[in-house]
């Protein structure tokens, strides 16, 4: 029997990777350092839906599954063990093979202990030395797995093709010489890096790794070559023609230098043959560093490209379609450009213009709720078609106010409304417009809507549902508190709760239990449809209803029981056992200009670059990472129209100047003092000295794990040293309000989400953009940082911005100080709401820490002795501190 | 002694012994014959502890032992297939596992070594038994929680290293890590072998047998032939192979994978047919033979015996036919390249 020396791994069935095999697809989005939303399904402990993602990757062709669970506020071991283990439930998943990623030995060996199959591990590397290097290879052989090894050693990362060589000869001949591992279990990881990025020493990117590639397998025998292949087109980030064009070329040709597996995302590739020869050449030039001004002619070229290829032809044959046909399609499609005409034949073809709605509009609305119900259509699209219906209402009104009998029949009427203190309305406002789609009427109250008013509009318009929105999180206990009412008011009206801090845990545990009628949280615009219509069907309502109580009873005693009792530490504990920055020798810079700064009116064409896409995306309930979203294979095309329609709405933001942007902010000496709080030196000797408030973590950590406060990251005034703190707010939202309700007064909802969303959009990027200017300018302690738009979002850089809000510091109240020592209401004029929201919506605040072991982390949970101490320092109740930290505070 | 069943190993067709529970249930013993004079007074029950007996009844186990090795085996199974501290804890005897395995394993080293010393020409050996436990590494028991696990790869470890120490110090010639039905559990185990090999400084031969719980083909943790034995093939190994579950017949087609993707030896020890509606596996000692026969047509083992319901009867028909062919061909394994 003829046995070869290939590399053989296992799921629940065989991969034999022989020289016949076609290049080895690794999965890789069930990794929390490269998939957000896989991080987030993590950090909520939402597993199944976790585990749908590591389905699509094996149903969408991936051989091998990386699952890699390091962030700094998971605890890696548990979650990789536990996702793992599930996995191992899945047989459709569980078949292929398991990459069991992490920087962390622990992690890799405790996935190692629950995984039957042969694994590969990723990744080890002589990084700290060959002590842990052989240690850690001779585990990794006993578990019976293969690894991956990186061009890594104790001076660092191999970038060239001369370290490529020497450190995987080196690493090999340890493994296979010491260590005895099969050398066909090894696989070389040997670091693909960006090319044309302007940078010299990056020219020969590509080519030294395919020539370490071509080495390693013709000197190594038996060993395999990996890579995560879109790093080599990083600089061409959003030009996705020439993306896929390199990472063809790339491939083509570290395959046939031997590279045998790798990450690929099977979307981002073109065919090799099919690339234009023109872009061929040119990115032949770039890869092989051709010619010294190979990159400058492939930017050039790509801006030519940008735009080409994706010109539309208007295809016109379906306006000789029949009548209904054409208005089905103008809703399907969204297109309003020919819906007045259409409506004007239709009403001309029937006796009383309500006929039109009820029958020509509803079975073209009939088929858009079809098509999104079984999701071929997505909610950007919706949205559209509501704008074409929405026209055609508004000119059949006339007509039908004319012809006195005629009464629309609605499906029933739901109020909608952001409770009060909160100002976010952009997923309130397309649930509104994706029910209206389906005949409801809809009473949209607006914003910051005080509880009173909502149960007198509903009282008054006998409402059948009623929507609550909201964002930040004291919007939660408004949420309760307006349940409670509703209920001491004999209510029966079923209440729907959504919004990003609302969770089906929250409205299970904290909302239900007060109301007896029904409570159902709805956190997408599909589901509210399915919801809604469940809600009011007369003969199933009861039923449905007592379903739902049931199930919510149910989720609420499994999540109490699920409740891991934590154990917390004393306050004074904790304090004890603070985040200790050796203040000696750390690094701290004197800002070079101290002082509150303002920015009026900047330039928001500045900020374009800065933008992050991928939160876009998702208040489209288009869920997928830009710009890989774009080339989805199922909402791809949807995504591209949103993006195309959001830069020209930009566009236009920009040279008509419709939004203003404005910046605060301030840089400060500062020390921290009785541990928690930071104190700012006066900015002006007539003024007292301000104090920062910071909260502890609280619960029990394992030894060596420091119990971290924000104040932590700041020189304590005993230790002499000087330091410094700064605070900003951020405003793009001034006007935002008046365009978005002159698109809603044009029937235009779509633009009017629009407008909001890039609105959020530009405020997150100026924050990102001003931070940056901060770092390299106006404090000036990182003045030769170079970081890619991706390394921002990824906030690889030194020091945080942490806002009153986040997990950090989670008590809003903090708001108040920073408003009050940079003035900003006074200044740029963003004010704070009752519930601590900004208005402006589109706003962001925060605190900069510039010490580079400052990072963000999350506060968890606290108990009353922190709070009456907090209540203490900041001088108010307990009542009001109680109330205010309440989300937060352990029961 | 280790050479000498590789050198075995290239000339014959090596047998193994038979089912020890269907040949102690001849003895038809009582809970008082169980217990011996020793736990007369042991709290539980502990009739069907059938590995306690080699301590209570060390004269049966032996001469079920030699009773095999007149049928014509060569390798013999201590009676420690549920000696771990995971197993044994149904009955409270952890604490008695050392001894068990000790024990179990002197006693059949004692019967090979007289044997071998009747029959210079066949030397007899013992196979330490390392069964999988009663408890699953990477199934949940629970299935309303499919993240949940009875078992951790560290206590299984931890247990089979006692096993497997113990085996070696009572005298046993190599290890067997059989009827393994979740490939986890089997990881566990020669993780711990080769911890023991390491600390102590020698080699072991190993024997792994799977076992295929039904016609998917696949164990009881969801694993084709194939899968399970690239799973295992990171530990050097003597040979590799199934037992248990199927008849021969059933067993041939998973036999044949194995058999075709490894060079080591293959071993098979299939049960006495399917059992019958009583439970009671009938296939007759012919029947049996006559389907392995067609493995020996096939070329497709090194190592051949019996598992449920087989008797010395079941093993000396077969050891006959096995006689009379050459043994898979078996190639070493490849030296370390470079």
């Amino acid at each position: 029997m003829k046995q070869n020396r290939y590399l053989k791994l296992s799921g629940l069935e065989p991969l034999i990777i022989t020289p016949e095999s076609n290049f080895i697809n690794v999965g890789e989005r069930t990794n929390v350092a490269g998939s957000r939303r896989f991080l987030r399904l993590i950090n909520e402990g939402n597993f199944e839906e976790a585990l749908s993602i590591a389905r699509d990757q094996v149903e969408g062709g991936a051989q091998i599954l990386d699952v890699n669970m390091d962030d700094g506020l998971l605890d890696g071991k548990a979650a990789m063990v536990k996702f793992l283990n599930l996995i191992m439930a899945e047989p459709d998943i569980a078949r292929v093979p398991i990459m069991i990623d992490s920087s962390k030995w622990e992690i890799i060996e405790a996935g190692l202990q629950v995984v039957q199959g042969k694994c590969v591990v990723n990744s080890i590397s002589l990084k700290e030395g060959e002590a842990a290097f052989v240690q850690h290879a001779t585990l990794v052989k006993r578990y019976g797995a293969a690894v991956i090894v990186m061009a890594f050693d104790e001076t660092g990362q191999a970038d060239t093709y001369e370290r490529r060589v020497e450190i995987a000869n080196r690493s090999y001949d340890i493994l296979v010489g010491q260590v005895g591992f099969p050398p066909e279990d090894i696989i070389f990881d040997l670091n693909i890096f960006p090319v044309a990025t302007g940078m010299d020493e990056h020219r020969k990117n590509a080519i030294d790794f395919i020539e370490g590639t071509r080495w390693v397998r013709e000197n190594l025998p038996y060993c395999s070559v990996s890579g995560g292949v879109s790093n080599v087109s990083f600089s061409f980030r959003g030009n996705t023609i020439v993306r896929e064009a390199m990472h063809s070329v790339f491939l083509y040709h570290a395959i046939q230098a031997g590279m045998n597996m790798g990450i690929v995302n099977p979307t981002m590739l073109e065919v090799y043959d099919a690339i234009p020869k023109d872009l061929l050449e040119h990115v032949e030039d770039v890869m092989f560093d051709k010619r010294d001004d190979a990159t400058e002619r492939l930017l050039n070229f790509a801006e030519t490209v940008k735009g080409t290829a994706k010109e539309k032809t208007i295809d016109l044959s379906w306006r000789s379609e029949p009548l209904q046909d054409r208005i089905t399609r103008a809703l399907v499609k969204g297109i309003d450009q020919y819906i007045i005409e259409d409506i004007e034949e239709a009403r001309q073809s029937v006796a009383k213009p309500i006929e039109v709605i009820e029958g020509h509009l509803m079975i073209g609305m009939n088929v858009v709720g079809d098509l999104f119900g079984s999701g071929k259509m997505f909610l950007p699209q919706v949205v559209k078609s509501a704008r074409v219906m929405k026209k055609a209402v508004a000119y059949l009104l006339p007509f039908i106010e004319e012809d006195k009998d005629a009464v629309a029949k609605k499906n029933g009427i739901v109020l909608m409304a952001t409770v009060k203190g909160d100002v976010h309305d952009i997923g309130k406002n397309i649930v509104s417009v994706v029910l209206a789609c389906n005949n409801y009427e809809i009473i949209d109250l607006g914003v910051m809507v005080a509880p009173e008013k909502i149960i007198a509009e509903a009282k008054a318009h006998n409402v059948d549902i009623i929507g609550l929105s909201g964002l930040i999180t004291p919007s939660l206990d408004e949420m309760v508190f307006l349940a409670k009412e509703m209920q001491r008011q004999q209510f029966e009206v079923p209440l729907l709760i959504g919004g990003a801090t609302t969770s089906k845990a929250h409205t299970a545990v904290k909302i239900d239990p007060h109301y007896k009628s029904a409570v159902v949280h709805v956190n997408d615009a599909s589901r509210a449809v399915t919801v809604v219509g469940d809600l009011l069907q007369k003969d199933r309502k009861v039923a449905y209803i007592k379903n739902i109580k049931d199930d919510y009873n149910k989720f609420r005693k499994g999540f109490l029981n699920r409740q891991e009792t934590k154990t917390y530490i004393s306050i004074e504990e904790a304090r004890n056992n603070k985040f200790e920055i050796d203040w000696s020798t750390t690094e701290i810079v004197t800002p070079e200009q101290l002082g509150i700064h303002v920015l009026e009116d900047f330039d928001l064409s500045k900020l374009k670059d800065f933008i992050d896409w991928t939160p876009f995306f998702r208040s489209w309930d288009l869920h997928g990472r830009y710009p890989n979203i774009l080339t989805d294979k199922i909402v791809g095309t949807q995504a591209t129209e949103l993006f195309e329609d959001a830069q020209r709405m930009l566009e236009k933001i920009i040279s008509e100047k419709l939004l203003k942007a404005k910046a605060i902010f301030g840089l400060f000496e500062a020390n921290t003092v009785n541990d928690d709080d930071v104190r700012l030196s006066a900015v002006d000797a007539s003024k007292s000295n301000v104090f920062f408030r910071t909260l502890r973590q609280q619960a029990k950590k394992a030894t060596g794990r420091p119990n971290i406060a924000l104040a932590d990251f700041i020189a304590p005034l005993e230790t002499g040293i000087q330091d410094y703190i700064g605070c900003f707010c951020v405003t793009t939202g001034l006007g935002t309000a008046e365009l978005a309700k002159k698109y809603e007064a044009a029937h235009d909802d779509y633009t009017s989400i629009m407008v909001k969303a890039l609105a959020d959009r530009l405020a997150e990027a100026f924050a990102e953009y001003l931070h940056k200017e901060v770092r390299t300018k106006y404090w000036g302690y990182t003045k030769n940082e170079t970081l890619s738009n991706e390394e921002l979002i990824k906030e690889s850089y030194k020091g945080i911005r942490p806002a009153p809000g986040y997990p950090a510091c989670p008590d809003h109240l903090e708001k108040e100080t920073i408003w009050e020592i940079l003035q900003v209401e006074e200044k740029i004029g963003v004010t704070l709401t009752d519930s601590l929201a900004m208005w402006p919506a589109a706003s962001v605040s925060g605190y900069y820490f510039g010490n580079e072991q400052a990072r963000y982390f999350g506060l968890g949970k606290i108990k009353e002795d922190q709070v009456a101490d907090f209540a203490k320092r900041k001088n108010i109740s307990i009542e009001k501190a109680t109330k205010w930290l309440q989300p937060n505070i352990a029961e | 002694m280790n050479n000498n069943i590789q050198k075995a190993l290239q000339k014959r067709i090596l047998i193994l012994d038979g089912a020890m529970g269907t040949m102690l249930q001849r003895y038809d013993f009582s809970e008082e014959d169980f217990r011996g004079e020793r736990f007369k007074d042991y709290s539980t029950s502990v009739k069907g502890n059938n590995d306690l007996l080699s301590l209570t009844q060390p004269k049966a186990i032996a001469e079920v032992h030699a009773k095999y090795f007149e049928a014509g085996a060569d390798i013999v199974e201590t009676n420690t297939f549920s000696s771990t501290t995971i197993a044994m804890a149904d009955y409270g005897m952890e604490d008695l596992v050392y001894e068990l395995n000790f024990e179990s394993a002197k006693i059949a080293k004692k019967v090979a070594q007289e044997f071998t010393a009747k029959e210079p020409h066949k030397p007899r050996f013992v196979a330490g038994a390392m069964g999988p436990t009663n408890k699953t590494a990477s199934m949940s028991p629970d299935v309303n929680d499919p993240g949940f696990r009875a078992i951790s790869f560290e206590q299984l470890r931890t247990a089979y290293k006692q096993q497997a120490e113990a085996l070696l110090d009572g005298g046993a010639d190599l290890l067997l890590v059989e009827t393994i039905f979740d490939t986890l559990n089997a990881k566990a185990a020669l993780f711990a072998i080769e911890e023991v090999k390491a600390e102590r400084e020698i080699q072991v031969p190993i024997m792994v047998s799977g076992t295929i719980t039904d016609a998917s083909g696949r164990t009881l943790s969801g694993q084709t032939a194939e899968a399970f034995l690239i799973s295992i093939s990171h530990i050097p190994l003597l040979s590799v192979g199934f037992n248990c579950a199927l008849g021969a017949k059933q067993l041939t087609p998973h036999l044949e994978i194995i058999a075709n993707r490894t060079n080591i030896a293959v071993s098979a020890y299939p049960n006495a047919g399917l059992p019958n509606a009583f439970g009671e596996y009938d296939e007759t000692p012919s029947q049996m033979a006559s389907q392995i026969t067609e493995y020996l047509d096939k070329q497709l083992v090194n190592i051949i015996g019996g598992c449920c319901g087989t008797t010395p009867e079941h093993i000396e028909a077969i050891s006959k036919i096995a006689e009379k062919y050459q043994p898979r061909p078996l190639m070493l394994e490849p030296k370390t390249i470079v």
